[in-house]
């Protein structure tokens, strides 16, 4: 019983520090959980690499999830995604192919919930991804000052100092135009 | 709408976004967004705008970091990733282990079984005790032969003869002494004279310790002899003494002649002679004689691989063994003869004499 408390609690702390971004939650991640999936993925036909890929979008559908703010931890951490993965990694093998493998997934309880969850991800994924791309794309110095001004919510006299731009305006000019052009990358695309 | 107005507008609603004005100014920016539609639209598109933007940056941190521990924890298991050889090992670790024990359990198993354990100090001394095997191959001939026999008559005799060796007379009555290393195991012990006539024996008292062994003739076709014809001598005898047994290597008493080498036995044992005297399995429990008739010892050994070293127990330890016996384990008293009728024989008679009161052992 405590023992599954304490795993209940490992769990929740998982989650909590995926929202802040925590590296040591990453890291936990990965030696909890991934071995399984990693086990799951090598055994059916899988290679190291893909069964990395798998991880690693598992782990992502778990991020949009905990980010979108509707995840509830209706069991355990380790089943959530194994599910998923499971999913993913199903998908992939009868990508283009006949849909045979279909039967055996739906026998899997946590398959729908992991199947919303995929889902979710996608849409997700497909609304960020340009979003992402566009950021890449932004060079420097336009990437950092759009950081740190709405992410990281730096004071303009902080950016001005930093890029040493003689005032402030200035700055704010070199902002607002950094801006413009992001929103030219994202809309063009 | 001109850019410049814009610019101003976004940079108003950044810092509205912000929290970076006053309450009349956020309401006066409120204000502003109700009286034009228009800018109420930008200022929706900017905050979603941004929303996404930070959404997204988010998720590239995340999913950098994600990246980062991927190689990371790739690396660290890639050390933990031990050689092939290791991994084969871990995998057939349990059979491995199942096998050894096996192998191990079998080996010693058999050994034991083989009596392997029982030989082993005799084989790693270099003392061998001078029982005889009694024909070994011919008895394995024998109990096949007897086996095959049985499979035709039903009979069960099987032929379990174990060792041979040599004994003599202690008293007139039927005490015979002779090694325990002869009698040890044994089932029942037979003593047969030089005339082939065979007695039932008991073993009345054993001493390991001295490789001492006291017999008693109790079947009944057994006569009391004449008194015997030899004494013990109770001191310890010189070097270079003139000295004889007979023993039994084969079936035939056999004469053996020489001299006495050494005032202790084997690792120097005090209890004990070392003779020159040719010996072999069989002579063990001989009574070794000097020159007048006194029994001045009893062959118990050899040393391996060294020419003429032989060993006989001294009658000193047989006198103690003699009065250590409980009196309740004996048949009436143990008398040794006093007088001696052998000293003013020569060696032939003197042998014609013994031999009547020296006895094949034979160990069932």
């Amino acid at each position: 019983m405590s023992k599954d408390k304490s795993d209940t609690n490992i769990d929740l702390e998982i989650l909590r520090g995926m929202e802040s971004g925590d590296n040591l939650a990453i890291h936990k991640l990965y030696t909890l959980y991934y071995p399984t999936i990693a086990k799951m993925v090598i055994n059916n036909q899988g290679s190291r690499e893909e069964a990395q890929d798998i991880f690693q979008e598992t782990v992502m559908v778990l991020y949009d999830k905990v980010i979108s703010g509707d995840f509830e931890l209706s069991s355990k951490l380790q089943t959530f995604l194994y599910a998923i993965s499971k999913r993913l990694w199903l998908k992939q093998l009868t990508r283009g192919e006949s849909k045979y493998y279909k039967d055996q997934l739906d026998q899997l309880e946590d398959s729908l919930a992991a199947e919303d969850a995929i889902e979710e991800h996608m849409v997700t994924e497909a609304n960020l991804l340009q979003m992402e791309g566009a950021l890449l794309m932004l060079g420097e110095p336009c990437k950092t000052i759009l950081h740190d001004y709405y992410i990281k919510s730096a004071s303009m006299t902080d950016i001005c100092e930093k890029f040493g731009y003689t005032n402030p305006d200035n700055a704010k000019n070199q902002k607002y135009k950094c801006l413009q052009r992001l929103k030219k990358v994202f809309f063009k695309k | 709408m001109e850019g410049l107005r814009q610019q101003e507008f976004i940079e108003w609603a950044d810092q509205y976004l912000r929290g970076e004005l006053s309450p009349e100014e956020q309401s006066a920016f409120e204000k502003y967004c109700v009286e034009y539609p228009a800018y109420a639209a930008v200022f929706a598109e900017h905050k979603a705008f941004l929303q996404r933007l930070k959404q997204a940056d988010a998720r590239l941190v995340f999913k950098e970091r994600l990246n980062k521990n991927a190689i990371k924890y790739a690396q660290e298991s890639e050390i933990k990733e031990p050689a092939k050889i290791i991994r084969l090992w871990r995998k057939v670790q349990l059979n491995a282990a199942v096998a050894a024990t096996i192998a191990i359990v079998s080996v010693f198993s058999t050994l034991w079984l083989t009596g392997y354990y029982r030989n082993l100090k005799k084989t790693t001394t270099d003392y061998s005790a001078l029982r005889r095997d009694m024909n070994t191959v011919k008895r394995n001939v024998n109990a096949h032969n007897a086996a095959i026999k049985n499979i035709k008559s039903g009979k069960d005799h099987t032929e379990t003869m174990h060792f041979g060796a040599t004994g003599f007379m202690i008293t007139r009555d039927g005490y015979v002494v002779t090694n325990y290393h002869v009698i040890t195991g044994a089932d029942s012990v037979h003593l047969q004279n030089h005339r082939g006539q065979s007695f039932k024996a008991d073993i009345i008292f054993t001493n390991p310790e001295k490789d001492l062994a006291i017999l008693h003739i109790s079947d009944s076709t057994f006569k009391s002899s004449k008194n015997i014809p030899y004494t013990f001598k109770k001191q310890d005898s010189d070097l270079g003494e003139d000295i004889y047994t007979i023993g039994f290597p084969r079936d035939e008493a056999v004469y053996g002649q020489g001299y006495l080498s050494s005032s202790t036995g084997y690792a120097g044992d005090t209890l004990a002679y070392q003779i020159s005297i040719p010996v072999n399995p069989g002579n063990s429990g001989g009574p070794v004689l000097d020159k007048d008739g006194h029994v001045i010892g009893i062959i118990s050994g050899k040393q391996k691989g060294i020419d003429g070293a032989a060993f006989a127990i001294k009658t000193k330890a047989l006198l103690e063994t003699l009065n250590s016996i409980p009196a309740d384990a004996l048949k009436g008293n143990i008398v040794l003869s006093n007088r001696n009728g052998l000293s003013s024989l020569n060696r032939t008679e003197q042998i014609k004499r013994l031999q009547e009161y020296i006895y094949i052992v034979k160990v069932y």
